[in-house]
This record gives C-alpha cells, sequence and structure tokens, in this order.
C-alpha cells in the first residue's frame, strides 16, 4: 500500500479523526440551523410549531377551564375577559378545547405524515431502483390517486367502521402515494448522474448506493411533500370529523368543533371561527417550514 | 516486462435496441502487464468505454449484453464472477476515474466521507481508522486535509478529480482505468492532473489504462498504445514504435491529420468519410470503405493481428512494406 499503508495508523492519530468527524457533524446541524434563521418565516413557522407542540405536550396545566365541564350559566359566550376564545353552546371553554384538541391534530398530522412518508420512498426508491417493480408498484399508487382523495376517505372508513386507528390508515392510504412519486421523479434522475456510475465503480452494493447515495439527494423534496402533507391531513382529518366520519364528538377536534359551530355560525361566529383559524395557522406553518427547511437544507444554495 | 496482470481475449459487446443490433466491441484483444501504463485511443464511438465497462462487469444490461470473449484478471475469468464477487473487485482489485468530476462525486456527502467510504467498503477498518487514511489520501493528491469535511461544490474541477482519484487509488488497485480523465479539464490542470496520476501510479505500482482521444497526452504518461476502431484493436504497440512508425492506415491517417509545430497549414487534412455505424458494419475490415489501399481481400474478411516488429501489432491485410518514418 505503498507510503500511505506502512504508516501506522497509532491511537493519536485515530483521536484525532475521530474529533474532527464529531466536529464535522455538529458544524452540519450547525450549518443547517445557521441558513434556516436567515429565513424569517421559516423560523417565525417554526416558533409557533414550537408553541402549539408545547401547548398540545403541557395542556393540563396551561388550560384555565377543563375542556369537558359544561357550564349552563355561561352559554354561547363571546371571546372576552375570563374565556378569551368564548364558550360552545354548552358552556365549555373553547380556549380549553382548542389547545386540547391540538393534540388529536398534531398527533393525527405527524402521525399519518410519518408512516406514510416512510412507506413512500421506500415504494419511490424501491419502483426508481428497480425497473421490474416499477410498474406494479406505481400504478397501485396511481389507482389511489385516480380517485378524489375525499371520497376514498370517505370509502375507507364507511368499510372499516369510524375509529382513530382506521382514521388514520385512511389519511395514510392516500398520502402515500405523493410521496411515492416524488421520491421515485427524484431518485430517477439522481440513478443516472455519474456519481451514482462511480460509486458502482468503487463497488457499493444497491442498498448502499440506494440509502448513502441516492436518498440523501432526494431530501429537499421528501420535506417539502412531509411538510405539504402534513398540512393537507390535518385539514382532511378535519373535514372527515366535520362530516361526522372522523373523530367523534365530544372529543375537542378541532374539524369537529368547526362542524359544531357551523350550526351558530350567524349568531356566534367565534364557534367556528377559531378552531377554524386553529387550522389554518398549523397548515400554514407547517408550509413555510417545509419551504425555509428545503433551502436550508441544499448544500449547494450556500448563501 | 512483469506478467500478464489483465487479459482481454476476443470481446465482444453488443448492444440491442428494439431488435437493432449494435456491435459496440468486436473481437477485442488486449493484454496489460503489472504496472505498465498503457493508452486505449480512438475517435468517439469506437468501443473505448464500452471495454472498460465490459472489464468492471458494468456494462448496463438491458440493452448491452457480453456475447463472447473472455476478460481474465490475474488468471480468473471475470465474466464469470457472480455480482458479489465483482463488487469486491471493483474499488479495490480495479478501481475506475470517470470523464467528468464536476458529477462523478456526490454533492450532498463531504469529499472525505467519499474517500473513506470506499475505504469502509473494502478494508476491515474502523471508521476512525478509515478516516485518517481518507485525510492522508487527501494529502497524498495535493488537497489539505483539513478540507476533508468540505462539499465537493467547494472544490474546483481539478481538485475534484483529485478528489476522484483520491477515492480510486485509496485501497491501492492492481488497475486503474481512467476513462478520459483529463477531457473535462483546461489545459494546465490537465498536465497537473496526469503528472499526480504518474507519480502516484509508480508510487502504488498500479497498472493504468488510460482510455483517452487526445494522442499528446498518451505520448506524455504511457508506455504502450492501443488504437481502436469501430470497437476493433487496429494497431497496438509501444508508444515508440506506433508513433514513430504508424503501420495501419488508420493511425497513419490520425497522425497526418494532426497540425505540425513547424508547417504553416491553413487546413488539416482528415480521414475522408466517418466511421461506420455500429449497428451496420461493413463486412471484412471496418476500416476499408476510408481506405486508400483497400483490395478485394479487405471487403472479404476481417484482417487478424500481425505482428510487424516484437510487440507492435497491426490489423491489416496490405501493411507497408518497410516501416515508414512518419
Amino acid at each position: 500500500m505503498g507510503t500511505v499503508g506502512k504508516a501506522p495508523l497509532d491511537t493519536q492519530q485515530a483521536t484525532a479523526g475521530r474529533a474532527r468527524r464529531r466536529a464535522r457533524k455538529q458544524s452540519m446541524v450547525a450549518e443547517v440551523w445557521r441558513k434556516l434563521k436567515k429565513n424569517t418565516w421559516a423560523v417565525g413557522s417554526l416558533i409557533i410549531l414550537c408553541l402549539l407542540l408545547i401547548l398540545a405536550t403541557f395542556a393540563p396545566w396551561l388550560t384555565p377551564y377543563d375542556y369537558r365541564v359544561q357550564d349552563y350559566d355561561s352559554v354561547l359566550l363571546p371571546p372576552g375577559k375570563g374565556h378569551i376564545f368564548g364558550t360552545d353552546n354548552f358552556g365549555r371553554d373553547i380556549f380549553s378545547r382548542v389547545v386540547y384538541g391540538s393534540r388529536y391534530t398534531v398527533l393525527i398530522g405527524f402521525g399519518c405524515v410519518t408512516i406514510a412518508a416512510f412507506l413512500g420512498v421506500v415504494f419511490g426508491l424501491i419502483s426508481a431502483y428497480f425497473p421490474k417493480l416499477d410498474n406494479i408498484i406505481m400504478r397501485s399508487m396511481d389507482l389511489i390517486i385516480g380517485m378524489p382523495t375525499m371520497s376514498l376517505l370517505m370509502l375507507l372508513i364507511a368499510v372499516m367502521g369510524i375509529s382513530i386507528t382506521n382514521l388514520v390508515i385512511a389519511l395514510c392510504v392516500t398520502t402515500i402515494p405523493g410521496f411515492a412519486r416524488v421520491t421515485r421523479a427524484q431518485a430517477l434522475t439522481i440513478k443516472h448522474q455519474e456519481f451514482i456510475e462511480a460509486a458502482v465503480a468503487m463497488g457499493a452494493s444497491d442498498a448502499r448506493i440506494l440509502l448513502k447515495h441516492i436518498l440523501p439527494n432526494s431530501w429537499a423534496p421528501i420535506i417539502v411533500q412531509y411538510t405539504l402533507g402534513a398540512g393537507q391531513v390535518v385539514l382532511s382529518a378535519a373535514s372527515l370529523s366535520f362530516i361526522g366520519m372522523g373523530i367523534q364528538a365530544p372529543t375537542p377536534e378541532w374539524g369537529l368543533m368547526v362542524s359544531q359551530g357551523r350550526v351558530y355560525l350567524r349568531s356566534h361566529w367565534h364557534m367556528a371561527i377559531i378552531p377554524g383559524l386553529a387550522i389554518v395557522l398549523l397548515t400554514f406553518v407547517l408550509n413555510y417550514l417545509g419551504d425555509g427547511l428545503r433551502d436550508a437544507l441544499d448544500p449547494r444554495l450556500n448563501k | 516486462m512483469g506478467d500478464k496482470l489483465l487479459e482481454i481475449d476476443n470481446l465482444t459487446v453488443h448492444y440491442e435496441v428494439n431488435n437493432v443490433v449494435v456491435e459496440a466491441v468486436t473481437g477485442l484483444s488486449l493484454d496489460i502487464d503489472n504496472g505498465e501504463t498503457i493508452g486505449l485511443v480512438g475517435e468517439t464511438g469506437a468501443g473505448k468505454t464500452t471495454t472498460a465497462l465490459a472489464v468492471l462487469g458494468l456494462i448496463p444490461d438491458p440493452p448491452g449484453r457480453v456475447v463472447g470473449g473472455e476478460i481474465r484478471f490475474e488468471g480468473q475469468n471475470l465474466l464469470g464472477k457472480s455480482s458479489r464477487q465483482m463488487r469486491s473487485i471493483r474499488g479495490s482489485a480495479i478501481s475506475m476515474v470517470f470523464q467528468d468530476p464536476m458529477t462523478s462525486l456526490n454533492p450532498v456527502i463531504p469529499v472525505g466521507d467519499q474517500i473513506m467510504e470506499v475505504i469502509l467498503l473494502h478494508e476491515k477498518m474502523s471508521k476512525a481508522q478509515a478516516a485518517v487514511k481518507a485525510q492522508q489520501m487527501l494529502e497524498l493528491v495535493g488537497i489539505p486535509a483539513n478540507r476533508y469535511p468540505e462539499y465537493p461544490h467547494q472544490f474546483s474541477g481539478g481538485m475534484k478529480q483529485r478528489v476522484m482519484i483520491a477515492c480510486a487509488l485509496a485501497c491501492n488497485p492492481r488497475l486503474l482505468i481512467a476513462d478520459e480523465p483529463t477531457t473535462a479539464l483546461d489545459v494546465t490542470i490537465q498536465a497537473q492532473v496526469l503528472e499526480l496520476m504518474g507519480n502516484l501510479k509508480r508510487e502504488f505500482d498500479t497498472a493504468m489504462l488510460l482510455i483517452t482521444h487526445d494522442l499528446g497526452v498518451v505520448a506524455d504518461i504511457c508506455e504502450k498504445v492501443a488504437v481502436m476502431y469501430a470497437g476493433t484493436i487496429v494497431e497496438r504497440g509501444t508508444v515508440r514504435n506506433v508513433y514513430r512508425f504508424p503501420r495501419h492506415p488508420y493511425t497513419r491517417g490520425l497522425f497526418k491529420s494532426l497540425p505540425h509545430l513547424d508547417v504553416d497549414t491553413d487546413r488539416l487534412t482528415p480521414i475522408p468519410g466517418s466511421m461506420p455505424d455500429p449497428s451496420n458494419l461493413p463486412p471484412g475490415c471496418p476500416f476499408f470503405p476510408r481506405c486508400t489501399f483497400h483490395t478485394a481481400e479487405c471487403e472479404a474478411g476481417r484482417p487478424g493481428l500481425v505482428e510487424v516488429s516484437p510487440g507492435h501489432v497491426v490489423a491489416c491485410f496490405n501493411i507497408p512494406e518497410a516501416p515508414v518514418e512518419l
């Protein structure tokens, strides 16, 4: 091994190498953070998202009232002192219900998208890399995309029955094709680049090429799809709850709350509008954060 | 002269697209000795890269297929190896440097890690040891080790090619295939990279197959040269013999078409015609339609390689009797 192999790899050198590598790992996170920080909208979105997560986690300590307690002395109060978001037709505090509701929404939103992203990315990578499986996988994805999302969701839930698990399954099924398509398209362009050929020529295995070369180069669109997908799932879950096929009363789910407030929309707008605004805010924040992350994660956009 | 490292024997590679058979390489034979540098020259589409890919077992299948012949590396037939065995050979015993350094490195992995990856794939080392060795490889190709954590886009083309060379040499291969390693670089960087490759090759005692269409590059660093035309080798010998006394009409045409430093020329002298369509090769010698010396014999059969002087072989029926110096 020429001069290199003969040089003994003493422990001192090895320690130095390890330290350098650790420093690099940290600097990569720092790099992404440094770029993300410059994007005002993304930072704002991240802060709001963190606040929402804190609210969801610490709901029992942050809410002034029990979200279940009905108080018939204060029914349909407008937002103001005491009840900052007002009360609903049973006299329940809307602020407390919105805060508790964030638990369901966040859990369903991120839970579904995470499962769907994992499966979708796996499908996408496989169909891009193994042409024999491409048709089978992508045509089944087309089958799902071919149907209107809402009808398919309703169909699935009607068949499986109404429950939170089935809601999550149905939402996953409709979210997977988006990930599969995006991943496949990206992987196909990456697959034909010269550095993949170079990696093969260096003796890398299929799995290694997929996971170490193709996947890391496909992150950008997948992350965007993730945040967009999360927004969409939040909306779909709310819509299903709104039409009564999602989460059932008296659970304080945002979509369900909008649905219940709908009856009082003319006289007591706050009952529907406030949980509606919460849905809008979460969706909006997820989209902006996704855009920011995409830019920050791309080492080529180094400004 | 060492013993034979790589023996390519009568290799034939076809690409089949829509039932049209493209004969990319037809009956090619080539030997490489341990530690020697051989230049493979020829026009675009002559089958140079296909030959290289065949050695590594990387012919895209479909549409490509090795139809016949043998490739023996250290006495073992590479064509009979399983894909797992080929993987362990690629990058460790035989490695390759590609043409375009701009796209040959993964843009999202730091360059040092890419070298480390090759080392980890083929050698039993801990990550830390491999990282140290990757740093040494960087230093060896003239890049400061502190640039280990940088990304490919932070390097210039010449430096990226150095990184590629470091990747290729990291596991001390016995054969390095360089597919037009300097084509994408400008002339001064070309010279640097070639010099580096020459030095490292000597240091590591690696044999090199240099694919190029630049006759000057071959003259610079190769000991032997093989001229390819339409999927086969038409002339092969030491650089000195082939450059001083080219015997095949195609090789002679190539040298005649070069501009001379001391002669004022307005127009170059090209070889008339163009390369035959590889999906429709003429019968007989593939060069006869463009050859000024061709006879009925040329149209009937394909000429075999004939030794004109020790180590200098030519595939032609009408080799000029006496060597003529150009």
